[in-house]
């Protein structure tokens, strides 16, 4: 069979990476961060999780610890203020799902656009 | 020796499982983008591959935070979907090939990839979408040996690491003692952002350039960072990682590849779309 050099690559370590406008990589500050508010919406994945959420909000948030930042975020629903709680896009999708949000829906919120015109911006990046 | 018979990438979005639930795939919205599919779909009931290694990304059905592997390979009998909280259709389980599996786990961790070995396995739409979109018919035919890469937390692995992943996983099916057919396929991308004030951020041009390359270039993405990729690609257009280990696999089996189709078409969700197939020339 094929024989493979190991892969050495290059270990130099990135200290400070670039800076992306409008983007937040789900990094080591992030996942540390977020971590309850992440694993509260995983639990999303369950429909009877779903249902108890919706049921008592408060109670849900109480019983995964969510700190009061993250607490904040989920009632104001804004998904801008979702990641700065150090929320990972993935499991916020399941958080918005429970509101019949899809990704244009969120895709406007946070770029403070309607819905159509949000929609109009994407096919704009098709030329169209 | 198992026979490799050529590579397919395409995008995955769980809208697609919606679509397909509903029938809509010649609805305007829809249509573009279903319509990319048939030559695909008849170019694989052509050479009926036995097996496929499916490169995708979990997006928080199997994997959470707490145990999160850079590298995961399926090595279940049998892989089930399961609900992901917004609502798709859950679909019936999916059949696994032990065998490869095991030869691909083997021949990765002997060329120095400490991967996750998972007898237990949920897939998502990422790894469910492609087989409804190539084999839309009834029961899958090919039996799956799923590989998860991580693209949810940081630090995701280098775009020239899966390279050498997807390479590796090429000489574990090439020296497969097997007379089963296999195929590679990258389930991902193109150029999205879901996330931030930058949502909606697409890529016409990269995406070009990375679908060029795949045909007589295939190292042409590994000299990007992750950051570069990102900032070219979006947060999610990362996927195109899954591409590039698809595209890695074949070069085990052939110095070159001819490019069979392909299709491009934005948007769909927020996406820019994108599938291709490509044959061990």
């Amino acid at each position: 069979m094929a024989s493979f050099e190991p892969f050495w690559g290059d270990f130099a370590v990135t200290t400070s990476p670039p800076k992306i406008p409008g983007t937040t990589p789900f990094d080591e500050v992030q996942a540390r961060k977020g971590y309850a508010l992440n694993k509260m919406c995983y639990s999303f994945n369950s429909a009877e999780n779903r249902a108890e959420f919706v049921k008592d909000e408060e109670a849900y948030m109480r019983k995964y610890g969510l700190n009061a930042e993250q607490a904040a975020a989920i009632r104001s629903r804004q998904v801008l203020a979702l990641l700065a709680a150090g929320g990972n896009v993935y499991y916020l999708a399941k958080f918005a799902g429970i509101f019949g949000l899809d990704v244009q829906d969120i895709g406007a919120q946070q770029t403070g656009m309607s819905k159509p015109e949000f929609q109009a911006k994407l096919r704009a990046a098709a030329g169209r | 020796m198992a026979k490799l018979v050529g590579g397919l990438g395409t995008s995955h979005i769980p809208a697609i499982g919606g679509a397909i639930h509903k029938g809509l795939q010649q609805d305007p919205y829809w249509k573009p983008f279903f319509d990319g599919y048939p030559p695909a779909q008849r170019w694989l009931a052509e050479v009926k591959p036995d097996v496929v290694v499916l490169f995708y990304n979990d997006h928080g059905l199997n994997f959470f935070l707490d145990k999160m592997p850079t590298f995961a390979v399926g090595a279940a009998p049998v892989y089930n979907n399961a609900d992901e909280g917004w609502g798709i259709p859950t679909l019936p389980p999916f059949r696994g090939d032990l065998d490869l599996s095991w030869q691909v786990i083997n021949t990765l961790v002997d060329q120095s990839f400490d991967i996750t070995t998972c007898q237990e396995l949920l897939i998502d739409h990422a790894c469910t979408m492609p087989l409804k979109l190539f084999w839309p018919q009834g029961d899958c035919p090919v039996a799956i040996v799923p590989v998860c890469i991580n693209t949810v937390q940081f630090p995701l692995p280098s775009a020239a690491r899966v390279y050498a992943l997807g390479r590796a996983v090429g000489a574990a099916i090439k020296s497969w003692d097997s007379d089963k057919k296999v195929a590679v396929i990258g389930s991902g991308g193109l150029s999205h952002q879901l996330d931030g004030a930058r949502a909606g951020f697409i890529n016409k041009e990269f995406d070009a350039q990375f679908l060029d390359s795949l045909v007589s270039n295939p190292e042409w993405a590994t000299q990007f960072s992750i950051y570069e990729l990102v900032e070219k690609t979006g947060t999610q257009g990362i996927e195109l990682l899954m591409w590039l280990a698809m595209r890695a696999a074949l070069t085990a089996a052939s110095p070159c590849v001819r490019k069979l189709h392909s299709n491009y078409y934005i948007p769909i969700s927020n996406t820019a779309t994108g599938l291709i197939v490509l044959e061990a020339a």
